[in-house]
This record gives structure tokens, C-alpha cells and sequence, in this order.
């Protein structure tokens, strides 16, 4: 074990929990279970390189998990694009879009930036559900499945809906997972988590922070916006709701719960929020409420996040 | 040749001159202090230099080039490296990280190869962390590079900013108080090691309270008291300055040491 990376380590342990979770599943409901752990593990890694590396917040990232997700249930009818062609043409717009508005917000810090990002989130849930002649509105819409099934099906295999979207989704985390780490040793990721410690000493060394910050802001987008592409593809359907407030919120407890920075502790804290409603009906009651509750004690008891906290526990009481 | 040249250099806060017409220059090579009493202007003075406050007046000249107000990232692209007075250190990177984060000019930018890991960029990695091993190794550090920075001791900090800054391969290094809060060992590895980088032809521009360490290792002296230049000149010279152990020591404590020192 001494020899393997860090990345390494993360990466193995992710292809394992893809591969044997399935052994444990009582029925194929928890395949859908198992998916949805790991679209908003995507989202959440996402997040870990613009909240984790980089130190910034983000509290509107659902807009761009809005955008990828309409541009799938939008492309394919209006364009006639490829479902997977729609997903990276909405992937390239929340980019540019980020890009965009990335490059004022940006030079706000903690809560104004938080606040600045709230409202752009709000902004892009208001025109989602305000425009209905495109949108269909609150009601929703209807969005083309990502049609894996029917290739299998030509190529001769016959899987059920519920466990293509499963492997695919795992493929897709892994894929994000390991660009995500890859960004994380590299020259661009010791950027991002200079700036982090200290903007002035990053400055001094030469990195362009608002660059640097700007493109985390542009990663962390895109891959929120593959998340909800995958998430409307998978449910068929789509409403506002995925850009809404509540979403992004969601996201962010997800990442500091697991560990910001850390992107194996940031995809446990999507595990653990996507199944705890399954598993506690009462939790859907009062989501906001736990969620609130779950930010508040991790913010006092488990600063760095639930995996590096237990690592350095662990660590300790080795050592 | 001149490297640095600061002409009438000035800024106020809130109506209160805090440096005011400061003029001196530095040569490659050379090594240069800036002693005076707290509350002279010292720190401000490093930080109008290093593109962190903007001067009100006069200007800043970087081989040549004139650059006053560019941001530090400017600077350091244009061979300005320095360390901070109250430790700038990334403290959750490794000791290894913060070092090869010096490296960010000489690495570019290479965001996509970067994310997909390209070879170039592995390359590029190895490379970066072999320099860095070296100048680890170089202000006796290397023994640590897998700790994070939180975790090393007051001096060894001070050292690894020091390494820092000497991966930005600097022509001028600004270091602001280097020995401060070091033990007499300590303080003499900092004294060699800058010595050292100096003898490589580096300017360096201090900021010191070790009398001893300045007057050793200094070529020349620049003496500040609230915000302006009373004398410059030789360490030997600059020590027995009547004006200078008057700023130390006031009028009186000046009059009682001029007795003492004959």
C-alpha cells in the first residue's frame, strides 16, 4: 500500500464501491439508488476543485445543473441533436456561461461571492420556469433517454434500464473522479490550492489568481452541468426544480460533509445525503432542516469533513 | 548594473505620510538592508516594491524597466521573489507543494494537459519536483518535504518561504525579516544561506532587526525613521551615524551612546 499515490488509492477504492455495491443491493430499486449517488458524486467533485483546491463558494451551482439538464431535454427536440451531443453542447454552455459571469463575481470574496452566486443560481431557475413556452415551465418536461439501453440492445445484450444507467453513471464518476485528481497534483491544481492559503504569497509566486479562481469556476460548472444532463436523462424528465436553490445547497453539504478536499470524502457525502432520504422517509419531510443541521455540526466538529478528519484521527492514533 | 532603483517613493494612509521620498538602489549581487526603528516604514516600503500597495509617489525601476503599480504577479514574472515579514506560507500543502509551487512561472500554464495528465505534464511534474527537492535540500528541508507546512517549526517555515522564493528565480529577493523569531543557529543558516544565493550574482534587499546579521552580511544600509531616509551608506559607517542611534536610542539615549563609543 506504502508504494500506491494517493490517487491512486482513491481511485482503486472508487472502482471497488462501483463494482461490489450491486452485490448488496436487496432489489433493483437501489441500482437507481446506486445512480443517483453517483451523478451528484460528479456534481460534488466538481465541486471540490472550486470549493476544495481553490477556496472558493459557490451557492448557485444548480444553474448549471439546470442548463445541462435543458439543454438535453431542449437540443434533441429543437435541433435534432444526439442526447449525447445535446449533453456536451449544454456542458459547453454553462462553461462559457460561467466564463462569463465568473469573471466579475469572482473578484468577490466569502460571503459577498456566496451571495453574488445565489443569485445567479435564482436567475437561471427564474428564467427555467418563467419562460414556459420553451421550458414547459414549473410543470416540467419531457427529455429523451440517453438511448445506451437500445445500443446494447442491437449489440445483442439485454440489460435492464435500471443497471445501464448504474454502469454508466459509475464510468462517468470515475472518469470526472479521476480528471478532478489528476488536476490535483499537477502544476494548474498547486495553483488553485495556493491560492487557497494565501492569495498574496500565490501572487507573489506569479499565479494569475482571478485566472486561476475563473477556471475553477468554468471545471466546476461543467461538471455540474453533466450532472444534471445525466440526472434529466436517467428521470425522463426535468423540471426547474434542478436549478433551484435547494439543489445547490444540497451540493455544497454534500462536498463539506465528506471533505472538500478530498475528492474520495466529497463523493462519500453525496452517498451518504443521496441514500439517507431513501433510507429515512422522515428526512424528506424536513430536508432543510437536516441539511441545516448536518452543515452546522460538521462546521463545528468535523471542520475539514467527514473522510479527512477520520484519516487524521485514524493517522494519529497510529502514529 | 542597477537592478533596482526606487525614486521618491512615498504613500499615505489616511493623510499620514507613512514613507515619504525614499530614494536608494540596489546592485546584482548585492546586499542591501533597510534598518530602522518599528513604525519606520519598512514593511510598507517592501510592499510598494513588490506591487502589493500602490505608491502614491515617486517610482520603482526593475532592471531598468520602470514598474511602479504592477501586481505582484508582474513583478515576478520580471524576477521580483520575496518572503512576508508575518509568514505567507500555503500551510495546508506539503512542504514539498509549497516549494513546487514556486515553480508556477517556469511550469505556464498547461490547464488541459494538466486535467487529462498528459505525459508532457508528468513530465513537467517530475522535473519541477526533482528542482524542488534540490532547493529543499539546499536550505535544509529536504528531510521533511512530505510533511504539511502547518505542521514544520517557526524556522523551518521561514526557510521554506525562502525556498519559495528562490523558485521563482529571482533576480532581486525581498526577504523581510528572514531571521525574526530564530535561535542564534537558525539565524546563522540564514546568514549563509543568503550569503550564498547573493554570491550567485541575486540582489537581495532585507529587512532586519538582528543588528548582528546586518551588519555582517549588508554591502550597504538604508536607514528609515517614520517614513523617511535619514542616512545610507556602509554598515561600519551607518553604525556610528549620530542620526541613526538617535532614531534607535532617541536624543538622549543618542547623546549617552556617542559618549560610550567615543
Amino acid at each position: 500500500m506504502k508504494n500506491l499515490s494517493p490517487k491512486t488509492i482513491t481511485l482503486l477504492a472508487l472502482v471497488a464501491l462501483v463494482l461490489v455495491a450491486p452485490l448488496f443491493f436487496p432489489s433493483s430499486f437501489y441500482y437507481r439508488v446506486g445512480t443517483l449517488m453517483f451523478i451528484n458524486g460528479l456534481a460534488v467533485t466538481g465541486l471540490v476543485i472550486l470549493i476544495g483546491y481553490a477556496g472558493q463558494i459557490s451557492l448557485g451551482h444548480a444553474g448549471f445543473c439546470g442548463i445541462g439538464a435543458y439543454a438535453c431535454a431542449l437540443a434533441p427536440v429543437h435541433l435534432g441533436l444526439p442526447p449525447v451531443v445535446a449533453m456536451l453542447l449544454g456542458a459547453l454552455i454553462s462553461g462559457v456561461l460561467a466564463y462569463l459571469v465568473g469573471r466579475p463575481i469572482l473578484r468577490l470574496k466569502g460571503h459577498y461571492l456566496a451571495v453574488a452566486t445565489l443569485g445567479f443560481g435564482i436567475l437561471i431557475f427564474m428564467v427555467l420556469s418563467n419562460e414556459s413556452w420553451l421550458t414547459g415551465g414549473p410543470d416540467g418536461m419531457q427529455v429523451e433517454d440517453l438511448g445506451l439501453r437500445d445500443l446494447l440492445k442491437s449489440l445483442g445484450l439485454s440489460v435492464p434500464a435500471a443497471q445501464v444507467w448504474y454502469w454508466f453513471s459509475g464510468l462517468v464518476l470515475l472518469l470526472g473522479a479521476l480528471l478532478a485528481l489528476n488536476l490535483h497534483t499537477s502544476s494548474t491544481g498547486r495553483a488553485l490550492r495556493a491560492l487557497h492559503d494565501s492569495e498574496i504569497a500565490a501572487r507573489t509566486v506569479g499565479v494569475d489568481v482571478a485566472y486561476f479562481k475563473l477556471m475553477a469556476f468554468v471545471i466546476s460548472a461543467v461538471y455540474a452541468s453533466v450532472s444534471g444532463s445525466l440526472l434529466a436523462m436517467m428521470n425522463k424528465f426535468v423540471t426547474p426544480d434542478i436549478a433551484g436553490f435547494l439543489h445547490s445547497v444540497q451540493m455544497v453539504t454534500m462536498t463539506v460533509l465528506g471533505g472538500a478536499g478530498s475528492v474520495f470524502g466529497a463523493i462519500t457525502g453525496a452517498s451518504i445525503l443521496t441514500a439517507l432520504p431513501q433510507a429515512l422517509t422522515v428526512f424528506h419531510d424536513y430536508e432543510h432542516i437536516v441539511l441545516g443541521l448536518i452543515m452546522m455540526l460538521v462546521m463545528i466538529f468535523l471542520r475539514e469533513g467527514l473522510v479527512p478528519s477520520l484519516i487524521k484521527r485514524f493517522s494519529r492514533r497510529q502514529g | 548594473m542597477k537592478l533596482l532603483e526606487i525614486e521618491g517613493l512615498g504613500i499615505d494612509f489616511g493623510g499620514v505620510k507613512a514613507v515619504d521620498a525614499v530614494s536608494f538602489a540596489v546592485t546584482e549581487g548585492e546586499i542591501v538592508s533597510v534598518i530602522g526603528p518599528n513604525g519606520a516604514g519598512k514593511t510598507t516600503l517592501f510592499n510598494m516594491i513588490s506591487g502589493v500597495y500602490l505608491p502614491a509617489r515617486g517610482s520603482v525601476r526593475l532592471a531598468g524597466e520602470t514598474v511602479t503599480g504592477l501586481p505582484p504577479q508582474a513583478l515576478a514574472a520580471r524576477g521580483l521573489s520575496r518572503t512576508f515579514q508575518n509568514l505567507q506560507v500555503f500551510q495546508q500543502m506539503s512542504v514539498l507543494d509549497n516549494v513546487m509551487a514556486g515553480f508556477h512561472l517556469s511550469e505556464g500554464r498547461h490547464i488541459l494537459s494538466d486535467i487529462l495528465a498528459l505525459p508532457s505534464s508528468l513530465r513537467r511534474n517530475r522535473e519541477t519536483e526533482d528542482a524542488a527537492r534540490k532547493l529543499l535540500a539546499r536550505v535544509g528541508l529536504e528531510r521533511g518535504a512530505e510533511l504539511i507546512a502547518s505542521q514544520l517549526s517557526y524556522g523551518a517555515l521561514k526557510r521554506l518561504e525562502i525556498a519559495r522564493a528562490l523558485a521563482c528565480k529571482p533576480r532581486l529577493l525581498l526577504l523581510d525579516e528572514p531571521a525574526a523569531g530564530c535561535n542564534a543557529v537558525e539565524t546563522e543558516e540564514i546568514d549563509h544561506l543568503i550569503a550564498a544565493v547573493a554570491k550567485e550574482g541575486v540582489a537581495i534587499l532585507l529587512v532586519e532587526h538582528d543588528m548582528k546579521l546586518v551588519m555582517k552580511i549588508s554591502d550597504h544600509i538604508v536607514v528609515l525613521d517614520h517614513g523617511v531616509k535619514i542616512t545610507e551608506g556602509k554598515p561600519e559607517v551607518v553604525a556610528r551615524d549620530p542620526k541613526v542611534i538617535e532614531a534607535y536610542l532617541g536624543a538622549h539615549g543618542g547623546k549617552e551612546a556617542a559618549n560610550a563609543l567615543g
